[in-house]
């Protein structure tokens, strides 16, 4: 097989000031996704640790593989979790999940949490999904889309172009706005036709970049018209993989007329990040039942 | 003098010649890279000269770069009048090109009566079962043939052409037989297009034109899908061209392209 | 919330609009529909915390319900559509 160039590093991180042998309540959250998996830990409510990794041949590998790359070097087993809740195209395969919780829920939760309750418009832009969410300051869900049928607008299809220009997908953002002139858009939504046209667009003498801007703003595009159908506020955030594409995301903000709020942290974990606090939420309401 | 319709789809060219109803001359040429240079060979490589051919109708999603034409029909229109022509007691007629799919219900009088389209989505047009076979490293002729074998009954999740492919490598990892894959790619599209069908209500007989049309084991799950039996004619992909070059002959055409309704 | 099932793709829009806050999971959607594409489930998947029954876009609908809904959207001159019509509470849009 060819150099895979739409393959993205792994990552993982603990909070040094954290020690959770003192926690009171802990959690975990698993988003066990199409082509990546993360697994963060919650203690006390505060973020602890995450692993993102890819996705594995099957769900409940990928969610062990996750966590534990989280827990590495942490000291933390899965018994030390009280409560899990997987999330996330795999959500129901999480072999240590408690329970289950839509992406929607907790991409709202999560991002309530890693950008504040000012957020009101959430966009998340996964491998194989795209998600508009509003929801209100507590994080809770008021209007939402999911676009899980078609390729456009999504990772899978940022990967099948990738493929065809032989660029890393790391640096497809960064490439595209290498152009100095910004090329109409590729005029094909469907990510199959519009790999044709961008093939044509080659064979006629196109650089390598001015073809990504212009699929990265066909992309963005696309995105727009499905915020448009929530309605769009701010503040506004966009999580999942193709918030780290500059390329994408300054093509969204500049047709929005909006800034989308910078990440602290590392924007594939959101979905994880809401599911365990619904774990925190959901022990602490058990608790009040006694 | 003739009459030429031509049809300028998203992955061929094709003309008919016709003189009182009849077709005289034809020719299928690959559209490629350059629409233009596509049309002007097929031109050339007709045995009719250009020359003795009075009127020329223009229909297809590249009708726009049909420099000789006089007169311009949409592809529904073309492909209804085609169909009707070859076989008047047509009433459904399925046409499934390269990169669209539509449905259309015509009656007694070959009226239109109503249509349903699907653009602009590979995944109900021949350039979904396309992309399969390349995934399955196996040419249209193999895949169809493939199809005709099976005796399982796999389903295809994915609606999007592209996830489908992931979708087909995960059915290779779990040892689904080929036939098997081959058969669920053809019930995949066919229900696509059966969809569209019946919201434009089935009636005997049915037609299936267009590029796809060659490939027997869409023929055959669509037959089964429907219930009914679907006729292909001779030459499938050359019927909207013969429709254009017939409206052309009865005088219902738009003289400019941006006329044609 | 406004819960929006379907999706966009080249051919469209195509997504079926619930106001949960209105439904109350009553299911009168359900059997007017001849495609099977409504399901009242016991709580919101969308909002864990809501422990109230709420009509769902089944899963197996939501990626080909243009097709699901065809047959109660002819192309000529459309009657009301069924689903929406047995909603007692006006909770249930279509964006095409």
């Amino acid at each position: 097989m060819a150099e895979e160039f739409w393959r993205w590093t792994e990552s993982r991180w603990t909070d040094p000031d954290i020690d959770w042998r003192k926690g009171d309540i802990i959690t975990g959250g698993v988003d066990v996704g199409s082509v990546s998996s993360q697994a963060v830990v919650f203690v006390d409510g505060r973020l602890y640790c995450y692993g993102n990794t890819r996705t594995g041949s099957n769900s409940p590998d990928s969610a062990h593989k996750a966590m534990g790359l989280a827990m590495e070097d942490t000291g933390m087993s899965l018994d030390d979790l009280q409560y899990t809740v997987g999330t996330g195209y795999g959500r129901v395969n999480v072999p240590f999940g408690n329970r289950a919780i839509t992406e929607i829920a907790c991409h709202a939760r999560g991002a309530n949490f890693m950008y504040g309750p000012t957020v009101k418009t959430v966009l998340d832009m996964g491998g194989q999904d795209c998600k508009a969410i509003h929801c209100d300051p507590r994080g809770k869900v008021t209007n939402f889309l999911m676009n899980d049928k078609c390729a456009a607008g999504t990772g899978r299809g940022m990967e099948v172009f990738a493929d065809l220009l032989q660029v890393p997908i790391t640096r497809i953002g960064e490439l595209s706005l290498q152009v100095e002139k910004e090329p109409p858009p590729v005029s094909s939504t469907c990510v199959v036709f519009a790999k044709s046209e961008a093939s044509s667009l080659l064979r006629e003498g196109w650089p390598k970049e001015k073809v990504i801007a212009a699929y990265c703003s066909a992309m963005a595009h696309r995105v727009v018209t499905l915020l448009e159908r929530i309605g769009v506020e701010e503040d506004f955030a966009i999580t999942g993989g193709i918030a780290k594409n500059v390329g994408v995301v300054g093509r969204i903000e500049k047709e929005l007329g909006i800034t989308a709020l910078k990440p602290k942290i590392d924007t594939q974990i959101a979905g994880a990040v809401g599911a365990a606090l619904f774990g925190d939420a959901l022990v602490k309401k058990e608790r009040k039942k006694g | 003098m003739y009459t030429a319709g031509i049809d300028v789809g998203a992955k061929t060219v094709k003309i008919v010649v016709t003189q009182d109803g009849k077709i005289v001359d034809r020719q299928i040429v690959p559209a490629g890279q350059d629409a233009q240079a596509a049309i002007e060979e097929a031109w050339q490589s007709l045995d009719t000269p250009i020359a003795d051919i009075g009127l020329i109708v223009a229909t297809g999603s590249g009708r726009k770069s049909t420099k000789r034409a006089q007169g311009y029909v949409t592809e529904v229109a073309a492909a209804a009048k085609g169909a009707q022509k070859t076989e008047p007691e047509v009433r459904t007629v399925v046409d499934v090109g390269a990169e669209e799919g539509r449905a259309i219900r015509i009656d007694e009088m070959g009226k239109l009566v109503d249509f349903a389209i699907n653009e602009k989505c590979a995944a109900g047009a021949g350039a979904f079962t396309e992309a399969m076979a390349r995934a399955l490293e196996v040419d249209l002729p193999t895949l169809a043939a493939m199809s005709l074998r099976s005796t399982g009954n796999v389903a295809m999740n994915a609606q999007c052409a592209v996830f489908a492919e992931s979708e087909l490598v995960t059915l290779v990892h779990s040892n689904t037989p080929k036939e098997d894959m081959a058969k669920a790619i053809h019930d995949a599209i066919s229900d696509r297009i059966v969809s569209m069908v019946r919201r434009v209500g089935m009636a005997e007989k049915v037609m299936l034109i267009g590029g796809v049309a060659l490939n027997d084991g869409f023929v055959a799950s669509l037959a089964n899908d429907l219930e009914t039996s679907v006729i292909v004619p001779q030459d499938p992909q050359l019927v909207s061209a013969f429709g254009a070059a017939i409206l052309g002959e009865e005088g219902n055409y738009a003289e400019s392209l941006s006329e044609t309704i | 919330m406004i819960a929006n099932y379907g999706y966009k793709d080249g051919s469209g829009d195509y997504f079926i609009a619930i106001d949960t806050d209105k439904c109350d999971g009553c299911g009168a959607c359900v059997p007017v529909c001849p495609g099977a594409v409504f399901m009242v489930m016991d709580e919101d998947p969308n909002d864990p915390m809501r422990e109230e029954p709420v009509a769902v876009v089944a899963d197996d609908q939501r990626k080909k319900i243009k097709y699901a809904c065809a047959q109660c959207k002819p192309g000529g001159e459309r009657s009301p559509l069924p689903c929406v019509e047995a909603c007692p509470v006006d909770a249930i849009a279509h964006s095409w």
